[in-house]
């Protein structure tokens, strides 16, 4: 999400699938969209059949390559330098959608002389602190201009400790961009087109074909058909999953995507933008009303010991922008801290600000797991969720689990992270035995979908309310009647123990109706405390422009303000769709919107670009935005609008500037803020690799990336002889994550019944494998066994002289279920991308080999005796 | 009444109708009262619970118990259609694998045991209780830490908005837990 | 009533097997077992008493019409979801001797089960390869068309699921028309190998089950020019007649001499 929200404002898809219909052309890439997203991919045939063109770039020749127009192979982990590739042909060859790159983006804005590149310093950007590996994030700020206007408050540079990157950029004061001076031609050797142009000089085809594997003529096809895909007629769209964002510069490859879109012009438009496929029911939902240990609902930040913590005035300054939407910033988390504690929350006591619990570290799955396994975690609660197959390292996971001493599960199956102490490979090995795990274990039944009220968000940031149609069975409930009836026996303990420490507790407020022989909590309420309403009368409010900070509002996540606008209006729960984008159909956030920044639909003017990719535009009678989609922008300001000087908020913002969410309202292609690893992508080889970074010899992979390395999870050097293949692990259509959604269901399970591995025909030959028999795939972190599927579909690549082979690996089994086989997740190891401590499942190093592996403990006997090899 | 019963004889319905046994007239009474399901079935309107695509979901079910379960065709993003995940969701609430009661597991023992659901949020409730009080830190430095690490919740990607609401406004707000992740990261 | 029928176009087709869940969902079918075949993402292996679609997966050396896949040399990979025919002249309605197998007036071919007895004769007389007997239940299944649902204006499961409409369901002679429009623009488009599957030549006399393939029909595991067994009926009978005819004669010259 910051590689969307730093380059446009908001962490969320620009579109949905319907929209790509509109779309010239479309390019896939770290993704698998006809695989794992096959009813949204109707939409890319009805494109094809239109007329766009359909692009994949891939390791594999999968489902979605078998549509495409023109497919690519790609090295796993070298994506930054094709989209590096791609925008260098586009400044080389002047393809930049010019008028739209002057108004609506950064591009003109001059540097200042301090900043330097990584062309520059041999790898990195300025602010480099080699001692604790991370940048100062204050480096690039436009921030030390001159002639007026604000400068950033000094003490904004001297906090320590990680800002997160879930959070909005967190750029807050000093962000105030005052004065700027920019250069509308784009010629200035300090502004950013330039310094763009310079950052990606050495990105051409020929590195392209030498590093990525791409040939020189496929690679020069896809860029000619997808930057033609551009200007007031034209549009091209990017769908892009988790091929790029588990790797170890994730965000950064999504940047490269959004400076490319933003370069084209086709950010806002129909048939443009970004498309994130995101990958489970709910997991829009789950990052903007977060289950995430470093935001709060609607992208605030967790309050973060010695940085912003220290009362709610000093977090206010950190995080509120001068000018541009998060000017707004302290209505949405006083509305916030009201929902949360009601009436005990004042203003005398900062609204309850000090009892939100400070963020000290890494509390993230990866940081609290490797706690975990250190014994300094007691207790855990796992709800719909399976580390022991889906988590990076799996085999270190599930050695943790067994050193806690409670785990709460609830799930719909008893999946693999319940059964860790008596069903599991370490069990198997003898690493553990159940008679010396003093994990206590509950199993809690969890209710279906069909059995509860509730909404989820999609990947198009659209709310869509499940309707209950039955009871769960037996002792199964829903996660609101658990969590409900939990905090209400909490809450009893916290009264009898009137301690600061039970004061928020106490006050949380907590009294939701409750119906049926069951006790459920009525659902809709909880709805409509997150949509927000009038402290005194509770009166709904229709949006989040009526959140107030002087404790009049209360709202649960004011991004989702606006679903429950009245009583018995529940728009999630609205199925009366009025045209494609489906208006009437469900809420998207914010405000409804379909189609993000939709302003930069229209001309700086206020008129289409064209007629064919009209979508928002300028009434000049009625004085306002109108058009097919909710604008994304204030309705009555006008195309022409200048801001008054020391104007604030959006009110600072002028009629041309889009994205609104920005404090200097354009796209940013140069992002000042809110990364942790650097203002613009830079290519660095995965954190293992088959060859050397060839752009930065000294900076191997991203410098600022954690291995979090210990004896149970090592890494292989890059390149290494005992793990000379590089390696993907990715979904099947025909399971589900962890498979405790398909592996447990025979219709499911029958379509791929086993844990299989796919392997060229060269590599195959090479190591005397054969389709249909087995092979066993070795990690410094683990060993597994897989059934061998030779195929076509993999093909090893030339990347600089020599012969590198992929090979892919479908990550859905485990030892539960009614198909069952080796995680593949046992090979992936703990690390985490700087920004959002994703772990890098794609484009790491292996070994394989014919045949299974030994049996029982002797596995891990043939694990360490091929990491003793040299 | 003769005349129904020899008319419902496939033989005297091909010599009445001259066709050659192969037709309507060879249908039994149970091909000819052949209906769907899900005929005079309720529909709930919902969403499928596996991707992010969000298909409309058609939910059958009649008298508490389900019928079927497929697409639905008015959403604007699915168009009726489902991919074989979202196909099998009937089968997701109804498989013979599906846990319905409480498994607890005593510390080292090697068997699941039986537990009742109250008695089971109860000592829930107590090993929360009492983990947080021995790990609670208020303060660090004199600056508020209102925090425990020592309790971690994972799990959020395939739960409902509001369940992932209370879980972050309980965990976090309420008992001061900061260690919370779900599968989302970017 | 309308001839129901089925086009399935391999062009769109993503084989997701939406349709064999969708089908096995709604017809209450059980797993065939847990067997991983090896090739390709096929391990349904074929139609049978309870897979009524089946989705072929096909990797060739070939191009796909005008795509850029292959970099040495052509590639692609394609699908396609199988079906019942239901024949104009279907074999194993003729063979059925109980009357079990009977035309529907959607002119499709269904079994009662409640009928059959489990002979089995319909197995061997499907040129196609479709029904089979089920082994745990003893008696022949194969796609019913969704008659029930049919019955009341639903379209058929496997139909409805499909993400991206390969498998559409109509009437024939309407499907029959959108086949060939389809196999025009496909071919305009640089699928020089596209055509319909649809045998009217031969005995079986045309199906409601037609397809747009990319090559020929063997590539798909179609007979060219499938023939129902009864067209060997009147030679048979034939034969059978000559055949007592010359044993009636030598026992009547085995008496006499």
């Amino acid at each position: 999400m910051p590689g969307l929200g730093t380059s446009f404002g908001r962490g969320g898809a620009t579109l949905g699938p319907s929209d790509l219909v509109n779309s010239d052309a479309i390019l896939i890439m770290g993704s698998n969209m006809a695989e794992n997203h096959p009813v949204g991919f109707q939409w890319v045939i009805e494109a094809r059949e239109r007329g766009a063109t359909v692009i994949h770039v891939d390791p594999r020749f999968s489902r979605t390559s078998a549509m495409a127009d023109i497919w690519a192979p790609l090295r796993a982990g070298s994506d930054i330098l094709f989209l590096g590739g791609l925008i260098h042909y586009v400044l080389e060859n002047k393809k930049d959608f010019r008028e739209y790159v002057i108004h609506y983006t950064n591009a003109s804005i001059i540097l200042p002389e301090e900043f330097k590149d990584t062309e520059d310093l041999g790898g990195v950007f300025s602010g480099w602190d080699a001692k604790n590996r991370s940048y100062d994030s204050n480096a690039w700020l436009y921030g030390a201009c001159v002639g007026g206007g604000r400068v950033a408050p000094k003490s904004a540079g001297r906090h320590s400790g990680r800002h997160s990157g879930h959070c909005k950029d967190g750029a807050g004061a000093a962000a105030d961009l005052g004065n700027c001076e920019c250069d509308p031609t784009l010629s200035h050797p300090r502004c950013v087109y330039q310094v763009l142009k310079k950052h990606y000089s050495r990105y051409t085809p020929e590195l392209v074909e030498r590093f990525c594997g791409v040939p020189r003529e496929r690679f020069l096809k896809i860029a000619e058909t997808f930057c033609s895909a551009s200007g007031p007629e034209k549009t091209g769209a990017i769908c892009y999953a988790l091929g790029w964002t588990q790797q170890s510069k994730g965000p950064q490859i999504i940047r490269a995507a959004a400076i490319l879109q933003l370069l084209l012009g086709n950010v806002g438009r129909p048939g443009g933008g970004i498309l994130a496929l995101r990958g489970h029911a709910s997991i829009q939902g789950s990052t903007d009303i977060p289950t995430l240990y470093d935001i709060l609902p609607g992208y605030l930040a967790m309050p973060n010991l010695g940085l912003d913590s220290k009362n709610l005035a000093d977090y206010v300054a950190t995080h509120r922008d001068p000018t541009g939407w998060w000017w707004n910033f302290d209505k949405y988390i006083v509305s916030l801290l009201k929902a949360y504690y009601g009436e005990e929350a004042k203003k005398e006591n900062d609204w309850g600000f000090n009892w939100l619990p400070r963020v000290t570290g890494d509390h993230s799955h990866q940081g609290y797991f490797l706690e975990m396994l250190d014994g300094k975690v007691e207790g855990l609660f796992v709800m719909g969720q399976n580390p022991a197959v889906a988590g990076p390292n799996s085999r270190l996971e599930r050695k943790a689990l067994s050193k806690l001493k409670w785990l709460v599960v609830r799930d719909m199956v008893e999946l693999e992270t319940a059964s860790f102490w008596y069903d599991s490979p370490e069990v198997e090995r003898g690493e553990l035995r159940p008679e010396e795990i003093a994990t206590e274990v509950f199993l809690l039944p969890a209710a279906g979908h069909a059995e509860k009220d509730g909404c989820f968000t999609n990947t198009q940031r659209l709310l869509q309310w499940h309707q209950k149609a039955v009871d769960p069975p037996g002792d199964a409930r829903s996660e609101t009647w658990f969590m409900f009836h939990l905090g209400r026996r909490l809450k009893e303990k916290a009264k009898q123990d009137p301690r600061p420490r039970n004061a928020g507790l106490s006050a949380l407020t907590w009294d939701y109706s409750v119906e049926g022989t069951m006790q459920e909590p009525k659902v809709e309420e909880v709805l409509q405390e997150i949509n927000g309403y009038q402290v005194d009368d509770h009166t709904l409010v229709t949006g989040f422009t009526e959140l107030k900070a002087d404790g009049s509002t209360a709202c649960g996540c004011w991004i989702y303000s606006g679903v429950f606008p009245r009583p018995g209006e529940n728009r999630a729960n609205q199925r009366n769709s009025q045209d494609l984008w489906g208006h009437g159909w469900g809420f998207a956030w914010p405000a409804d919107r379909r189609i993000l920044y939709n302003r930069a639909s229209a001309r700086p003017d206020g008129r289409p670009w064209s007629e064919r990719k009209k979508l928002v535009w300028w009434d000049e009678q009625k004085k306002e935005w109108t058009g097919l989609d909710v604008p994304d922008f204030a309705r009555t300001k006008a195309p022409n609008y200048q801001p008054p000087k020391h104007a604030e908020g959006d009110e600072a913002l002028a009629g041309d500037k889009p994205f609104i969410l920005h404090p200097d309202g354009t796209g940013w292609i140069f992002a000042p803020k809110g990364l942790a690893d650097g203002p613009l992508p830079t290519h660095y080889e995965g954190l293992e690799a088959p060859v050397g970074n060839p752009l930065y010899p000294d900076r191997q992979s991203n410098p600022a990336a954690m291995r979090d390395e210990r004896p149970e999870n090592r890494y292989a050097s890059s390149p290494d002889d005992r793990f000379p293949y590089v390696m993907s692990t990715y979904r099947l259509t025909e399971h589900h994550t962890s498979g405790a959604m398909s592996r447990m269901l025979p219709h499911l399970a029958e379509l791929q019944p086993e844990f299989f591995c796919e392997i060229s025909p060269e590599l195959a030959s090479e190591r005397g494998i054969e389709n249909g028999g087995w092979v066993t795939v070795m990690t410094p972190r683990g060993i597994v066994e897989a059934r061998a599927l030779v195929t076509r579909r993999m093909r090893p690549l030339l990347i600089d002289g020599k012969m590198v082979h992929q090979v892919g690996v479908p990550y859905h089994w485990g030892s539960r279920g009614l198909v069952k086989g080796d995680s593949a997740n046992d090979l992936v190891a703990i690390s985490e991308e700087p920004n959002v401590r994703i772990m890098e499942a794609k484009g790491i190093l292996c070994d394989v080999s014919p045949g299974r592996r030994a049996r029982g403990k002797a596995a891990l006997d043939q694990l360490n005796a091929h990491l003793g090899r040299k | 009444m003769i005349k129904e019963i020899l008319t419902r004889w496939p033989v005297v319905r091909q010599l009445l109708t001259h066709s050659d046994g192969t037709g309507v007239e060879a249908m039994s009474d149970r091909t000819r009262n052949l209906a769907p399901k899900n005929r005079d079935a309720q529909v709930a309107r919902s969403v499928c619970p596996y991707c992010a695509v969000g298909c409309g979901q058609l939910v059958y079910h009649k008298e508490g118990k389900l019928v079927s379960i497929e697409g639905d065709p008015d959403s604007f993003i699915s168009r009726g259609r489902l991919c074989p995940k979202g196909s099998d969701s009937f089968e997701l609430l109804t498989h013979a694998n599906r846990e319905t009661r409480i498994k607890y597991r005593k510390p080292y023992s090697t068997r699941w045991e039986e537990l009742e659901l109250e008695t089971a949020m109860d000592m829930i409730a107590d090993r929360v209780w009492d983990t947080r009080e021995r790990t609670f830190e208020e303060e660090r430095d004199r600056e508020v830490v209102m925090h425990t690490t020592a309790m971690a919740h994972l799990g959020g990607a395939t739960l409902d908005n509001e369940e992932n609401y209370l879980i972050k406004k309980l965990f976090a707000a309420g008992l001061g837990m900061v260690c919370i992740s779900n599968q989302a990261r970017i | 009533m309308p001839t129901s029928a089925f086009l399935t176009d391999a062009s769109v087709c993503i084989g997701c097997k939406a349709c064999e869940v969708a089908c096995k969902e709604w017809n209450h079918i059980p797993d065939d077992g847990f067997e991983w075949s090896g090739q390709s993402y096929d391990n349904t292996h074929a139609l049978g008493a309870s897979t009524w679609r089946h989705v072929l997966f096909l990797e060739e050396k070939q191009p796909m019409g005008p795509q850029l896949a292959g970099i040495e040399e052509p590639f692609r990979w394609q699908f396609l979801s199988d079906v019942c025919k239901h024949c104009e002249n279907a074999g194993c309605l003729e063979a059925c001797p109980t009357g079990a197998i009977v035309r529907t007036e959607l002119e499709s071919v269904f079994v009662q089960h409640d009928i059959c007895n489990g002979c089995g004769y319909c197995v061997v007389s499907c040129p196609f390869g479709v029904v089979d007997k089920s082994h745990e239940v003893g008696t022949a299944f194969k796609c019913t068309f969704c008659y029930d649902r049919q019955r009341d204006g639903l379209m058929p499961a496997c139909a409805k699921a499909c993400p991206t409409q390969s498998i559409r369901f109509g009437e024939l002679e309407e499907l029959r028309r959108e086949a060939h429009e389809r196999v025009e623009k496909l071919q305009d488009r640089g699928y020089n190998d596209a055509q319909i599957y649809d045998p009217t030549g031969s005995s079986v006399g045309g199906t409601h089950a037609i397809f747009v393939i990319l090559g020929q029909p063997e590539a798909y595991n179609f007979p060219p020019a499938p023939e129902v067994p009864t067209i060997h009926l009147k030679s048979a009978w034939g034969a059978a007649l000559v055949s007592a005819l010359v044993v009636v004669l030598v026992v009547c010259l085995a008496f006499a001499l």
